[in-house]
């Protein structure tokens, strides 16, 4: 049975629900060597800013129990360069591009935003507040309301009308439902979540951190459930606001299970580094899991955990019978 | 990042399920054979392969990454790699059995550059650095090249391939710390007499990174170009992650953080500021308060001083040789038959060799 994957984000409606995850799909071509581009809901690119960026020192990467620290740093060449050479490759394979921005102060946002708004084939602005605010003592943008409404109103503003702007979401935070709350507010049309999480690992043979940078960003599997709970949370204080789910996703199941929670999209990441056609695969799954459970479409099941009656109004009479 | 772009699809390498053929110990390391054709047919020496570990449900997110170090014709095409088990998910690797099938990507990186013109070469490994030197040596004797060996380790089981060196080399040279094979001491305590005594046109080396870089700065006083595969440790080793990145000059002079897997793992030594490694030097692209400089970068060759570290820019007087094209190296060969007498200074020679990977 033929499951209807379409999913929408904001106005924009897309073929189905799986996308790449920010930072770990590079701009494209190098995943284009192992997938078609065109083929999933859309392609999230790294992080762009406004100028070029080295990152941190190495070791920027260390492994953990079903996941991984890293700590880049944002290192790309800027949006000029994004905007010559990315972009209109993207564009020419017949990718949905998600252009993921970067920036130090909400000016450099919204600079971005206008200069995105500009450029052919961009799909929709992810926007990435994990970053240092500079003009607040280097505070993460996304572990306050205020600073995280100011980043989003101000790319609302420079963004072209008809450009979907999706806030990324820190998990690192008290009441992610609050910030959640404050994006939309100042104009998100949709919510990615999670970021990675904040983690360290020490080297017991050198008795020092294992990253240059002593701290970084925890993904993989390992924070699977704080997604869920993270969009289980912002779902429930949110039910009208689409949400981009990721974190830790490695196969189909992991995408319904996350979609289950209230993601109208799923994002792979982590999982690209040992199998980069992994979102083909998962979007393979995610049709025979929804299959298998009488599904017909993927609408009928964005946050169904959340409403034990509809269970069963949605799935179909025979897995209905064998619930019961 | 670099301005390179991806090699077109045909060329690049692919992701196979491949079918263990062997796994057999080679002194202190491990040898696996893997059926995977299409690897195998579009393999070049210095491209690596990269593996994920610990089956479907592993808690080992990180692909692992090895130099292969053969391909053989044999049941449709099978691709060898040498590693040695030192983590969990390398001891895993080392207990897969035939029929086993692991995830792969490859061929990836960048192979070495091959003189068009026989030359006089010097393979120098250290540890199982010396595995991706053995299908070059093939490759450069079928150019009609000489082909010296000089490896190192830290015993003679660390040194890989010296029967085989010995036997299909002009010469081999074998250098171990602790004197069980060969002479004792360093790769690095053997090279100008191995360069002396083989005319060295060209050298290539693969090993850890003191290794290399000590190379790097010998081969420099000779005047010989030297190609390094360098091992940075890489989490996807298909260029999405960005944490192999060494600080590499390009041929504009700049110097940018290069991903090791994309753009290397095959540098030109004097391209890698080996003394800026696990930093961000002040003047990469992209750097701390770092601008663009169209001026500097446009008039820099020439006048451009030596950069902090003392290591001068691809701009630089005899630096500039030629791209990463396959002539690189033959442009470097020319007018260096004879190597300048340089007394060889000690500086900071005296790391373990041995530990690659």
């Amino acid at each position: 049975m033929a499951v209807d994957l379409r999913s929408r984000l904001g106005h924009v409606e897309l073929p189905n629900p799986i996308m790449t995850a920010s930072g770990c799909a590079g701009a494209g071509r190098e995943l284009a060597q192992f997938m078609d581009v065109s083929r999933i809901g859309a392609f999230v690119t790294k992080s762009v800013m406004l100028g070029p960026r080295s990152g941190r020192p190495t070791p920027r990467m260390a492994e953990t129990p079903s996941g991984m620290l890293n700590s880049i740093g944002l290192q790309g060449p800027g949006v000029d360069a994004f905007l010559q050479r990315d972009l209109p490759w993207l564009l020419s394979r017949g990718a949905r591009t998600v252009v993921s921005i970067a920036g130090s102060t909400v000016a450099e946002y919204a600079d971005l935003a206008a200069r995105l708004s500009d450029g052919a084939g961009v799909t929709a602005i992810e926007v990435n507040l994990s970053c240092p605010n500079v003009e607040h003592r280097g505070q993460v943008f996304a572990a306050s309301p205020e600073d995280s409404a100011a980043v989003i109103g101000a790319v609302r503003g420079q963004a072209r009308y008809d450009l979907p702007v999706l806030a990324k979401l820190s998990p690192d935070v008290t009441d992610v439902a609050a910030i959640a709350k404050s994006c939309v507010s100042a104009g998100a049309d949709g919510l990615s979540m999670i970021n990675t999480a904040l983690g360290m690992v020490i080297d017991t043979d050198t008795m020092r951190p294992q990253l240059a940078s002593m701290t970084g960003g925890l993904s993989g599997p390992a924070i699977r459930p704080i997604a869920v709970r993270c969009i289980w949370q912002v779902r429930e204080a949110l039910p009208g606001v689409p949400i981009i789910g990721m974190g830790g996703v490695r196969t189909g199941q992991d995408a319904l299970e996350l979609i289950l929670a209230g993601a109208s999209m799923v994002s792979v990441g982590t999982t690209l580094f040992h199998d980069p056609s992994a979102c083909v695969r998962i979007l393979r799954e995610l049709e025979e899991e929804l299959s298998a459970r009488g599904v017909e479409r993927l609408a009928d099941v964005i946050g169904l955990a959340q409403q034990p009656n509809a269970v069963t109004r949605t799935l179909s009479p025979t897995v209905r019978a064998r619930r019961i | 990042m670099t301005q390179s772009d991806m090699p077109d699809a045909q060329a690049g390498p692919v992701q196979v399920r491949g079918t263990v053929l062997t796994v057999r110990r080679v002194d202190a390391y491990y040898a696996m054979t893997l059926v995977a054709p299409a690897v195998a047919a579009r393999f070049r020496p210095g491209q690596f392969i990269s593996l994920a570990v610990g089956g479907p449900d592993t808690s080992m997110m990180l692909s692992r990454a090895f130099f292969i170090h053969d391909v053989r014709a044999d049941h449709g095409g099978t691709v060898e790699f040498v590693f040695a088990a030192r983590g969990r998910g390398t001891q895993w690797l080392a207990e897969r059995r035939a029929r086993d099938v692991l995830d792969a990507v490859g061929p990836l990186g960048r192979p070495f550059p091959q003189p068009r013109d026989p030359a006089n070469c010097l393979l120098i490994g250290g540890g199982y650095g010396s595995a991706p030197l053995f299908a070059l040596a093939t490759r450069l004797r079928e150019r009609r090249c000489e082909v010296d060996f000089l490896l190192g380790g830290a015993s003679g089981e660390r040194v890989f391939g010296a029967l085989t060196a010995r036997r299909t080399a002009r010469s081999a040279t074998i250098t171990t710390e602790d004197g069980s094979l060969g002479s004792r001491g360093l790769v690095t305590d053997m090279l100008d007499q191995v360069i002396h005594d083989g005319r060295t046109d060209v050298i290539y080396a693969c090993g850890p990174m003191p290794m290399l870089r000590q190379v790097t700065v010998l081969a420099r006083r000779y005047d010989i170009p030297v190609q390094v595969a360098a091992e940075e440790a890489m989490a996807c080793g298909t260029g999405v992650c960005m944490t192999c990145v060494l600080p590499v000059i390009g041929s504009d002079g700049i110097t940018r953080m290069t991903r090791s897997c994309v753009d290397g793992p095959v540098f030109r030594g004097e391209q890698v500021r080996w003394d800026d490694i696990g930093t961000i030097p002040f003047d990469a692209f992209g750097a701390p308060g770092w601008e663009p400089r169209a001026h500097r970068a446009q008039g820099r060759a020439g006048a451009a001083g030596p950069a902090p570290d003392g290591q001068p820019h691809a701009g630089d007087g005899d630096a500039t040789a030629g791209g990463r094209a396959d002539g690189a190296v033959t442009d470097r060969i020319a007018g260096n038959g004879k190597p300048k007498a340089v007394p060889i200074g000690r500086g900071r020679a005296a790391r373990r060799l041995g530990h690659g990977g």
